[in-house]
Protein backbone atom coordinates (compact mmCIF):
# COMPACT_ATOMS: atom_id res chain seq x y z
CA UNK A 1 0.00 0.00 0.00
CA UNK A 2 1.78 2.96 -0.88
CA UNK A 3 1.85 6.19 1.18
CA UNK A 4 -0.65 8.72 -0.42
CA UNK A 5 -3.69 6.45 0.56
CA UNK A 6 -5.62 7.84 3.68
CA UNK A 7 -4.47 6.13 6.95
CA UNK A 8 -7.17 3.91 8.80
CA UNK A 9 -7.11 2.65 11.69
CA UNK A 10 -7.79 -1.12 11.85
CA UNK A 11 -9.81 -1.19 14.45
CA UNK A 12 -11.93 1.45 15.42
CA UNK A 13 -11.48 3.36 19.00
CA UNK A 14 -14.46 2.37 20.47
CA UNK A 15 -13.14 -1.41 19.82
CA UNK A 16 -9.84 -0.94 20.74
CA UNK A 17 -10.99 0.83 24.14
CA UNK A 18 -14.26 -1.70 24.93
CA UNK A 19 -11.26 -4.84 23.91
CA UNK A 20 -9.23 -3.58 26.83
CA UNK A 21 -12.21 -2.76 29.08
CA UNK A 22 -13.54 -6.16 28.52
CA UNK A 23 -9.94 -7.65 29.67
CA UNK A 24 -9.84 -5.94 32.71
CA UNK A 25 -13.28 -6.38 33.78
CA UNK A 26 -13.32 -10.44 32.78
CA UNK A 27 -9.84 -10.83 34.74
CA UNK A 28 -11.38 -9.61 38.15
CA UNK A 29 -14.80 -11.21 37.35
CA UNK A 30 -12.99 -14.73 36.60
CA UNK A 31 -10.58 -14.40 39.68
CA UNK A 32 -13.60 -13.32 41.90
CA UNK A 33 -16.02 -16.15 40.50
CA UNK A 34 -13.42 -18.40 40.92
CA UNK A 35 -12.71 -17.21 44.64
CA UNK A 36 -17.15 -17.35 45.04
CA UNK A 37 -16.59 -20.86 43.77
CA UNK A 38 -14.07 -21.58 46.20
CA UNK A 39 -16.65 -21.43 48.84
CA UNK A 40 -18.62 -23.74 48.20
CA UNK A 41 -16.62 -25.81 44.72
CA UNK A 42 -19.05 -28.74 43.55
CA UNK A 43 -22.33 -27.97 42.29
CA UNK A 44 -24.88 -30.63 43.75
CA UNK A 45 -27.67 -29.28 46.35
CA UNK A 46 -27.15 -30.43 49.51
CA UNK A 47 -28.82 -33.92 50.19
CA UNK A 48 -28.48 -34.77 46.31
CA UNK A 49 -26.08 -36.94 44.80
CA UNK A 50 -22.84 -35.80 43.66
CA UNK A 51 -23.05 -33.93 39.97
CA UNK A 52 -21.96 -36.00 37.79
CA UNK A 53 -20.95 -33.25 34.85
CA UNK A 54 -17.71 -31.55 37.01
CA UNK A 55 -14.98 -34.16 37.64
CA UNK A 56 -13.43 -31.66 39.83
CA UNK A 57 -16.49 -31.96 41.85
CA UNK A 58 -15.15 -30.70 45.57
CA UNK A 59 -11.73 -29.65 44.43
CA UNK A 60 -10.98 -25.88 45.20
CA UNK A 61 -9.22 -23.55 42.95
CA UNK A 62 -5.61 -22.50 43.57
CA UNK A 63 -6.03 -19.37 45.29
CA UNK A 64 -3.35 -17.78 43.40
CA UNK A 65 -5.84 -18.11 40.16
CA UNK A 66 -8.57 -16.36 42.76
CA UNK A 67 -9.16 -12.66 43.37
CA UNK A 68 -10.87 -10.71 46.02
CA UNK A 69 -9.56 -12.40 49.28
CA UNK A 70 -12.53 -13.50 50.77
CA UNK A 71 -15.96 -14.96 49.94
CA UNK A 72 -17.39 -11.33 50.75
CA UNK A 73 -14.57 -9.35 49.43
CA UNK A 74 -14.68 -11.53 46.20
CA UNK A 75 -19.02 -10.63 45.99
CA UNK A 76 -18.15 -7.07 46.61
CA UNK A 77 -15.88 -7.28 43.00
CA UNK A 78 -18.07 -9.51 41.56
CA UNK A 79 -20.67 -6.84 41.73
CA UNK A 80 -19.11 -4.71 40.96
CA UNK A 81 -17.16 -4.90 38.01
CA UNK A 82 -20.66 -7.00 36.90
CA UNK A 83 -21.84 -3.40 35.66
CA UNK A 84 -18.82 -2.46 34.01
CA UNK A 85 -18.69 -5.20 31.81
CA UNK A 86 -22.27 -4.71 31.30
CA UNK A 87 -21.99 -1.37 29.98
CA UNK A 88 -19.08 -2.20 27.99
CA UNK A 89 -20.38 -5.02 26.16
CA UNK A 90 -23.60 -2.77 25.29
CA UNK A 91 -21.51 0.20 24.03
CA UNK A 92 -19.36 -2.50 21.51
CA UNK A 93 -22.87 -4.35 21.00
CA UNK A 94 -24.17 -1.17 19.89
CA UNK A 95 -20.96 -0.24 17.86
CA UNK A 96 -21.39 -3.67 16.32
CA UNK A 97 -24.78 -2.95 15.42
CA UNK A 98 -23.79 0.55 13.82
CA UNK A 99 -23.03 0.45 9.55
CA UNK A 100 -23.22 -3.68 9.83
CA UNK A 101 -19.90 -3.96 11.34
CA UNK A 102 -21.40 -7.02 12.69
CA UNK A 103 -20.71 -8.93 9.16
CA UNK A 104 -16.85 -8.50 9.89
CA UNK A 105 -17.46 -11.03 13.10
CA UNK A 106 -20.58 -13.15 12.77
CA UNK A 107 -19.81 -16.13 10.45
CA UNK A 108 -21.64 -15.52 7.22
CA UNK A 109 -22.82 -18.47 4.57
CA UNK A 110 -19.44 -19.12 3.45
CA UNK A 111 -17.80 -19.83 6.76
CA UNK A 112 -18.31 -23.46 7.43
CA UNK A 113 -15.97 -23.65 4.08
CA UNK A 114 -13.64 -21.65 4.59
CA UNK A 115 -13.17 -22.78 8.28
CA UNK A 116 -12.19 -26.12 6.71
CA UNK A 117 -10.05 -24.62 4.51
CA UNK A 118 -8.16 -22.37 7.53
CA UNK A 119 -7.99 -25.61 9.54
CA UNK A 120 -6.56 -27.50 6.09
CA UNK A 121 -3.73 -24.21 5.88
CA UNK A 122 -2.94 -25.09 9.89
CA UNK A 123 -2.57 -28.68 9.04
CA UNK A 124 -0.25 -27.86 6.38
CA UNK A 125 -2.29 -29.46 3.86
CA UNK A 126 -2.50 -26.36 1.84
CA UNK A 127 0.31 -24.57 1.15
CA UNK A 128 -1.45 -20.82 0.78
CA UNK A 129 -3.54 -18.85 3.42
CA UNK A 130 -6.69 -18.52 2.25
CA UNK A 131 -8.17 -15.50 1.19
CA UNK A 132 -10.15 -13.40 4.05
CA UNK A 133 -11.60 -10.22 4.86
CA UNK A 134 -10.91 -8.51 7.81
CA UNK A 135 -10.89 -11.82 9.84
CA UNK A 136 -10.07 -15.45 9.03
CA UNK A 137 -13.51 -18.09 9.21
CA UNK A 138 -12.13 -19.77 12.31
CA UNK A 139 -11.61 -15.96 14.10
CA UNK A 140 -15.35 -15.36 13.25
CA UNK A 141 -16.51 -18.46 14.69
CA UNK A 142 -14.37 -17.87 17.86
CA UNK A 143 -15.15 -13.88 18.20
CA UNK A 144 -19.01 -15.02 18.27
CA UNK A 145 -18.75 -17.81 20.37
CA UNK A 146 -17.03 -15.32 22.46
CA UNK A 147 -20.26 -13.54 22.66
CA UNK A 148 -22.32 -15.76 22.83
CA UNK A 149 -20.24 -16.82 26.24
CA UNK A 150 -20.59 -13.05 27.09
CA UNK A 151 -24.91 -13.05 26.69
CA UNK A 152 -24.71 -16.61 28.63
CA UNK A 153 -22.42 -15.75 31.52
CA UNK A 154 -25.01 -12.40 31.84
CA UNK A 155 -28.10 -14.74 31.85
CA UNK A 156 -26.94 -17.09 33.68
CA UNK A 157 -25.27 -14.68 36.58
CA UNK A 158 -28.68 -12.67 36.39
CA UNK A 159 -30.37 -16.74 37.62
CA UNK A 160 -27.85 -17.10 40.40
CA UNK A 161 -27.90 -13.73 41.85
CA UNK A 162 -31.45 -13.83 41.92
CA UNK A 163 -32.77 -17.29 41.55
CA UNK A 164 -36.04 -16.17 43.58
CA UNK A 165 -36.97 -12.64 42.48
CA UNK A 166 -35.60 -13.85 38.83
CA UNK A 167 -37.42 -17.09 39.47
CA UNK A 168 -38.42 -18.23 36.24
CA UNK A 169 -35.01 -17.26 34.50
CA UNK A 170 -33.88 -20.13 37.18
CA UNK A 171 -35.99 -22.39 36.35
CA UNK A 172 -36.02 -22.15 33.27
CA UNK A 173 -32.08 -22.56 33.10
CA UNK A 174 -33.15 -25.55 35.02
CA UNK A 175 -32.81 -24.73 38.94
CA UNK A 176 -30.42 -22.82 41.01
CA UNK A 177 -27.60 -25.56 40.87
CA UNK A 178 -27.76 -26.31 37.04
CA UNK A 179 -27.51 -22.73 36.43
CA UNK A 180 -24.71 -22.55 38.46
CA UNK A 181 -22.96 -24.99 36.19
CA UNK A 182 -23.84 -23.42 33.07
CA UNK A 183 -22.74 -19.90 34.60
CA UNK A 184 -19.43 -21.74 35.42
CA UNK A 185 -19.29 -23.72 31.99
CA UNK A 186 -20.00 -20.34 29.87
CA UNK A 187 -16.83 -18.81 32.00
CA UNK A 188 -14.90 -22.05 30.83
CA UNK A 189 -15.61 -21.74 27.73
CA UNK A 190 -15.02 -18.28 27.53
CA UNK A 191 -11.48 -18.50 29.20
CA UNK A 192 -10.18 -21.46 26.54
CA UNK A 193 -11.64 -19.22 23.66
CA UNK A 194 -9.39 -16.05 25.18
CA UNK A 195 -6.48 -18.25 25.84
CA UNK A 196 -6.56 -19.90 22.31
CA UNK A 197 -7.22 -16.39 21.20
CA UNK A 198 -4.00 -14.88 23.33
CA UNK A 199 -1.72 -17.70 21.89
CA UNK A 200 -2.98 -17.41 18.40
CA UNK A 201 -1.86 -13.53 18.54
CA UNK A 202 1.04 -14.11 19.88
CA UNK A 203 2.38 -17.16 17.41
CA UNK A 204 0.62 -15.66 14.50
CA UNK A 205 -0.61 -12.30 13.99
CA UNK A 206 1.84 -10.41 16.96
CA UNK A 207 0.79 -6.98 14.79
CA UNK A 208 -2.46 -7.31 16.59
CA UNK A 209 -1.49 -6.42 19.35
CA UNK A 210 -1.19 -2.80 17.95
CA UNK A 211 -3.59 -2.66 15.85
CA UNK A 212 -5.79 -3.48 19.11
CA UNK A 213 -3.72 -0.70 20.64
CA UNK A 214 -2.74 2.21 18.44
CA UNK A 215 -5.00 0.89 15.70
CA UNK A 216 -1.84 1.08 12.99
CA UNK A 217 -1.63 -1.86 10.98
CA UNK A 218 0.46 -2.49 7.90
CA UNK A 219 -1.74 -4.56 6.09
CA UNK A 220 0.36 -4.91 3.10
CA UNK A 221 3.56 -6.02 5.34
CA UNK A 222 1.89 -7.62 8.25
CA UNK A 223 -1.34 -9.49 7.48
CA UNK A 224 -1.18 -13.41 8.23
CA UNK A 225 -2.61 -13.44 4.13
CA UNK A 226 0.60 -11.48 2.97
CA UNK A 227 3.09 -13.31 5.08
CA UNK A 228 1.36 -16.69 4.61
CA UNK A 229 1.88 -17.02 8.61
CA UNK A 230 0.94 -19.90 10.57
CA UNK A 231 1.79 -20.37 14.03
CA UNK A 232 5.52 -19.43 14.79
CA UNK A 233 5.78 -19.33 11.35
CA UNK A 234 6.68 -16.28 8.95
CA UNK A 235 6.68 -13.85 12.07
CA UNK A 236 8.71 -11.11 10.57
CA UNK A 237 6.78 -8.93 8.34
CA UNK A 238 7.00 -9.09 4.87
CA UNK A 239 9.39 -7.23 2.53
CA UNK A 240 8.29 -4.45 0.87
CA UNK A 241 8.57 -5.20 -3.36
CA UNK B 1 -1.39 -13.34 46.05
CA UNK B 2 1.23 -14.19 49.10
CA UNK B 3 1.51 -10.98 50.87
CA UNK B 4 5.74 -10.69 50.33
CA UNK B 5 5.52 -10.94 46.76
CA UNK B 6 2.71 -8.77 46.54
CA UNK B 7 3.85 -5.99 48.66
CA UNK B 8 7.04 -6.08 46.10
CA UNK B 9 5.17 -6.21 43.01
CA UNK B 10 3.22 -3.30 44.29
CA UNK B 11 6.08 -1.43 45.66
CA UNK B 12 7.80 -1.80 42.14
CA UNK B 13 5.09 -0.65 40.05
CA UNK B 14 4.82 2.35 42.11
CA UNK B 15 8.41 3.18 41.62
CA UNK B 16 8.45 2.85 37.57
CA UNK B 17 5.06 4.78 37.85
CA UNK B 18 6.44 7.85 39.58
CA UNK B 19 9.84 7.81 37.59
CA UNK B 20 7.34 7.64 34.57
CA UNK B 21 5.46 10.75 36.23
CA UNK B 22 9.14 12.70 36.53
CA UNK B 23 10.17 12.38 33.08
CA UNK B 24 6.86 13.57 32.32
CA UNK B 25 6.81 16.12 34.11
CA UNK B 26 10.38 17.38 33.05
CA UNK B 27 9.99 16.60 29.29
CA UNK B 28 6.30 18.77 29.83
CA UNK B 29 4.63 17.15 27.57
CA UNK B 30 2.15 13.73 27.36
CA UNK B 31 1.82 11.46 24.26
CA UNK B 32 -0.15 8.85 23.50
CA UNK B 33 2.09 6.55 24.33
CA UNK B 34 2.54 8.21 27.93
CA UNK B 35 -0.80 8.09 28.44
CA UNK B 36 -1.36 4.55 27.52
CA UNK B 37 1.84 3.58 30.07
CA UNK B 38 -0.23 5.47 32.45
CA UNK B 39 -3.52 4.85 32.53
CA UNK B 40 -2.07 1.09 32.60
CA UNK B 41 0.08 1.01 35.60
CA UNK B 42 -2.81 3.16 36.94
CA UNK B 43 -5.14 0.52 36.62
CA UNK B 44 -2.08 -2.43 37.48
CA UNK B 45 -1.59 -1.04 40.61
CA UNK B 46 -5.57 -1.04 41.12
CA UNK B 47 -5.74 -4.30 40.83
CA UNK B 48 -3.16 -5.25 42.67
CA UNK B 49 -3.93 -2.81 45.64
CA UNK B 50 -7.37 -4.98 45.48
CA UNK B 51 -5.82 -8.62 45.71
CA UNK B 52 -5.25 -8.09 49.52
CA UNK B 53 -7.40 -8.68 51.90
CA UNK B 54 -8.29 -5.21 52.74
CA UNK B 55 -7.32 -3.47 49.54
CA UNK B 56 -6.34 -0.20 49.33
CA UNK B 57 -9.09 2.51 51.02
CA UNK B 58 -10.03 4.09 48.01
CA UNK B 59 -10.72 1.12 46.16
CA UNK B 60 -12.76 -0.51 49.64
CA UNK B 61 -14.89 2.66 49.61
CA UNK B 62 -15.73 2.70 46.01
CA UNK B 63 -16.75 -1.18 46.36
CA UNK B 64 -18.68 0.08 49.29
CA UNK B 65 -20.42 2.99 47.18
CA UNK B 66 -21.39 0.65 44.13
CA UNK B 67 -22.82 -2.18 47.26
CA UNK B 68 -25.03 0.55 47.89
CA UNK B 69 -26.44 0.77 44.28
CA UNK B 70 -26.59 -2.40 44.35
CA UNK B 71 -28.73 -2.21 47.06
CA UNK B 72 -30.99 -0.24 45.97
CA UNK B 73 -31.26 -1.86 42.21
CA UNK B 74 -31.84 -5.13 44.30
CA UNK B 75 -34.89 -3.66 46.56
CA UNK B 76 -36.32 -2.55 43.19
CA UNK B 77 -36.67 -5.51 41.72
CA UNK B 78 -37.78 -7.17 44.90
CA UNK B 79 -41.00 -4.96 44.60
CA UNK B 80 -41.12 -5.30 40.89
CA UNK B 81 -40.78 -8.49 40.28
CA UNK B 82 -42.11 -10.09 43.67
CA UNK B 83 -41.94 -13.74 43.21
CA UNK B 84 -41.94 -17.44 45.29
CA UNK B 85 -39.97 -19.66 45.50
CA UNK B 86 -40.50 -23.35 45.28
CA UNK B 87 -38.50 -26.09 45.28
CA UNK B 88 -38.36 -28.03 42.32
CA UNK B 89 -39.56 -31.12 42.39
CA UNK B 90 -36.79 -33.27 40.97
CA UNK B 91 -34.79 -31.86 43.80
CA UNK B 92 -34.47 -34.19 47.12
CA UNK B 93 -35.53 -32.48 50.54
CA UNK B 94 -31.95 -32.35 52.03
CA UNK B 95 -33.24 -33.41 55.71
CA UNK B 96 -30.21 -33.85 57.86
CA UNK B 97 -27.99 -33.15 55.01
CA UNK B 98 -28.72 -29.12 55.26
CA UNK B 99 -25.50 -27.75 57.20
CA UNK B 100 -26.09 -26.01 60.08
CA UNK B 101 -24.14 -23.93 62.63
CA UNK B 102 -23.74 -21.78 65.48
CA UNK B 103 -21.58 -19.61 66.55
CA UNK B 104 -21.66 -20.07 70.60
CA UNK B 105 -19.70 -22.63 71.42
CA UNK B 106 -21.93 -25.32 71.54
CA UNK B 107 -25.19 -25.81 70.31
CA UNK B 108 -27.72 -23.35 72.06
CA UNK B 109 -30.62 -24.56 73.94
CA UNK B 110 -32.60 -22.36 75.99
CA UNK B 111 -32.49 -23.54 79.58
CA UNK B 112 -36.14 -23.14 81.39
CA UNK B 113 -34.73 -24.02 84.54
CA UNK B 114 -32.43 -21.00 84.19
CA UNK B 115 -34.24 -18.60 82.07
CA UNK B 116 -37.92 -20.10 82.70
CA UNK B 117 -40.28 -20.52 79.56
CA UNK B 118 -38.76 -18.94 76.01
CA UNK B 119 -41.38 -16.65 74.36
CA UNK B 120 -41.25 -14.69 71.91
CA UNK B 121 -40.98 -10.73 71.76
CA UNK B 122 -42.26 -8.28 69.49
CA UNK B 123 -41.36 -4.56 70.08
CA UNK B 124 -40.04 -1.13 69.01
CA UNK B 125 -41.99 0.52 66.52
CA UNK B 126 -44.99 -1.25 66.52
CA UNK B 127 -48.32 0.06 68.78
CA UNK B 128 -48.79 -3.44 70.16
CA UNK B 129 -45.38 -4.86 71.21
CA UNK B 130 -46.07 -8.42 72.29
CA UNK B 131 -44.38 -11.28 73.84
CA UNK B 132 -45.64 -14.66 72.74
CA UNK B 133 -44.89 -18.14 73.98
CA UNK B 134 -44.39 -21.63 71.69
CA UNK B 135 -48.02 -22.03 72.29
CA UNK B 136 -49.65 -19.35 71.19
CA UNK B 137 -46.99 -19.35 68.02
CA UNK B 138 -48.01 -22.82 67.19
CA UNK B 139 -51.54 -22.18 66.96
CA UNK B 140 -50.39 -19.02 64.71
CA UNK B 141 -48.68 -20.98 62.46
CA UNK B 142 -50.61 -21.66 59.52
CA UNK B 143 -48.02 -21.79 56.49
CA UNK B 144 -46.11 -25.12 55.00
CA UNK B 145 -43.70 -24.10 52.45
CA UNK B 146 -40.85 -26.62 50.60
CA UNK B 147 -38.41 -24.13 49.31
CA UNK B 148 -34.73 -23.37 48.76
CA UNK B 149 -32.47 -22.55 50.93
CA UNK B 150 -29.41 -20.46 48.99
CA UNK B 151 -26.07 -20.00 50.92
CA UNK B 152 -23.65 -17.37 50.90
CA UNK B 153 -21.45 -19.81 49.55
CA UNK B 154 -23.81 -21.09 46.52
CA UNK B 155 -24.78 -23.84 47.92
CA UNK B 156 -28.78 -24.98 48.06
CA UNK B 157 -31.22 -27.26 49.21
CA UNK B 158 -34.72 -28.39 49.67
CA UNK B 159 -36.35 -27.61 52.94
CA UNK B 160 -39.86 -28.20 53.92
CA UNK B 161 -40.41 -25.02 56.46
CA UNK B 162 -43.67 -25.13 58.64
CA UNK B 163 -44.27 -21.79 60.56
CA UNK B 164 -45.69 -18.31 61.43
CA UNK B 165 -45.95 -16.19 58.20
CA UNK B 166 -43.90 -12.96 59.33
CA UNK B 167 -46.25 -10.70 57.90
CA UNK B 168 -49.30 -12.25 60.02
CA UNK B 169 -47.55 -11.42 62.97
CA UNK B 170 -47.07 -8.18 61.96
CA UNK B 171 -50.46 -7.58 61.12
CA UNK B 172 -50.86 -8.35 65.03
CA UNK B 173 -48.53 -5.95 65.97
CA UNK B 174 -49.14 -3.05 64.06
CA UNK B 175 -45.29 -1.44 62.51
CA UNK B 176 -45.50 2.48 63.45
CA UNK B 177 -45.65 4.41 60.09
CA UNK B 178 -41.50 4.88 60.65
CA UNK B 179 -41.04 1.16 60.66
CA UNK B 180 -39.20 0.41 58.00
CA UNK B 181 -36.87 -2.22 59.37
CA UNK B 182 -37.00 -5.51 61.55
CA UNK B 183 -33.83 -6.79 63.73
CA UNK B 184 -33.65 -10.18 64.53
CA UNK B 185 -31.99 -11.54 67.91
CA UNK B 186 -31.24 -14.82 68.94
CA UNK B 187 -29.81 -16.57 72.06
CA UNK B 188 -27.04 -17.40 70.31
CA UNK B 189 -24.12 -15.59 71.53
CA UNK B 190 -25.71 -12.14 70.40
CA UNK B 191 -26.23 -13.08 67.01
CA UNK B 192 -28.90 -10.96 64.86
CA UNK B 193 -29.49 -10.07 61.60
CA UNK B 194 -31.89 -6.89 60.26
CA UNK B 195 -34.21 -6.38 57.24
CA UNK B 196 -35.64 -4.43 55.09
CA UNK B 197 -39.30 -4.53 55.46
CA UNK B 198 -40.64 -5.15 52.31
CA UNK B 199 -38.70 -8.40 52.62
CA UNK B 200 -40.60 -9.31 55.98
CA UNK B 201 -43.55 -9.14 54.51
CA UNK B 202 -42.75 -11.48 51.79
CA UNK B 203 -45.43 -14.24 52.47
CA UNK B 204 -42.71 -16.68 51.97
CA UNK B 205 -40.75 -15.01 55.28
CA UNK B 206 -41.51 -17.41 58.49
CA UNK B 207 -41.08 -17.63 61.82
CA UNK B 208 -40.41 -21.38 61.44
CA UNK B 209 -41.20 -23.89 64.14
CA UNK B 210 -41.04 -27.17 61.88
CA UNK B 211 -38.41 -28.53 59.72
CA UNK B 212 -39.38 -31.60 57.48
CA UNK B 213 -42.60 -32.48 59.78
CA UNK B 214 -40.94 -32.67 62.41
CA UNK B 215 -40.54 -29.96 65.29
CA UNK B 216 -37.11 -27.79 64.85
CA UNK B 217 -34.32 -29.45 66.11
CA UNK B 218 -31.39 -27.40 68.33
CA UNK B 219 -28.80 -28.00 65.50
CA UNK B 220 -31.43 -26.00 63.04
CA UNK B 221 -32.13 -23.09 65.78
CA UNK B 222 -35.35 -24.13 68.07
CA UNK B 223 -37.49 -23.65 69.51
CA UNK B 224 -38.01 -20.82 66.63
CA UNK B 225 -36.19 -19.53 63.87
CA UNK B 226 -36.47 -16.87 60.47
CA UNK B 227 -37.09 -18.64 57.34
CA UNK B 228 -37.47 -17.33 53.78
CA UNK B 229 -36.38 -18.07 50.58
CA UNK B 230 -36.13 -14.22 49.98
CA UNK B 231 -32.93 -13.77 51.78
CA UNK B 232 -29.31 -15.69 52.00
CA UNK B 233 -29.41 -17.99 54.65
CA UNK B 234 -27.10 -16.32 57.56
CA UNK B 235 -29.82 -13.38 57.11
CA UNK B 236 -32.41 -16.21 58.51
CA UNK B 237 -31.52 -15.75 62.10
CA UNK B 238 -31.83 -19.23 64.47
CA UNK B 239 -32.33 -19.32 67.80
CA UNK B 240 -35.03 -16.45 67.83
CA UNK B 241 -35.95 -14.39 70.57
CA UNK B 242 -37.02 -10.67 69.79
CA UNK B 243 -38.18 -9.29 66.48
CA UNK B 244 -37.79 -5.74 66.87
CA UNK B 245 -39.03 -3.21 64.34
CA UNK B 246 -36.96 -0.05 63.90
CA UNK B 247 -36.58 3.06 61.79
CA UNK B 248 -33.17 2.51 60.61
CA UNK B 249 -31.24 -0.71 59.62
CA UNK B 250 -28.55 -2.41 62.60
CA UNK B 251 -26.71 -4.14 60.44
CA UNK B 252 -26.14 -8.20 61.50
CA UNK B 253 -23.60 -10.58 62.91
CA UNK B 254 -22.01 -10.99 59.39
CA UNK B 255 -23.62 -7.66 57.44
CA UNK B 256 -21.16 -6.84 60.18
CA UNK B 257 -17.99 -8.48 58.95
CA UNK B 258 -17.99 -7.42 55.44
CA UNK B 259 -20.78 -9.52 53.85
CA UNK B 260 -24.10 -7.89 51.64
CA UNK B 261 -26.38 -6.30 54.55
CA UNK B 262 -29.21 -6.79 52.16
CA UNK B 263 -28.18 -10.58 50.99
CA UNK B 264 -31.48 -10.98 49.26
CA UNK B 265 -32.12 -13.85 46.71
Amino acid sequence: MSSTVPHQDRHHPVARITHWVSLLALLVMTGSGLRIYNAAPFFAPKGAPPFAWWPLEGRSIPAILTFGGWLGGARHWHFAMMWLLLLNAAIYVAHLMRRGRWRTIVPGGMTGRSAIEMVRYYLYLRPVHPKQGKHNALQRIAYTAMLICGAMLILTGLAIWKPVTLGWLTRLLGGYALARWWHFLAMLVLVLLVAVHVIMVLTVDPYALRAMTTGKYDEARWSPVRRNARPLHNLWPRRIP
Amino acid sequence: MSGMAHRALRRALGTALEAHAVRLRESGRLDRRDFVRLVGGGAMTAILSGCSAQGSEEMSRLLRAVGRQNERVERWMLRRLRADDRAPRGLPTAGDALPSYHISPEVPTWDTAERGEWSLVVDGAVRTPMRLSLGELRRLATRSQRVEHFCVEGWTAAVEWHGVPMSSLLRIARPLPDAAYVDFNSFDDGYHESWDLESVMHPQTLVALGKDGAPLSAAYGAPARVHSPIKLGYKNTKYLTRITLLAAPNGGYWSDQGYEWFGGT
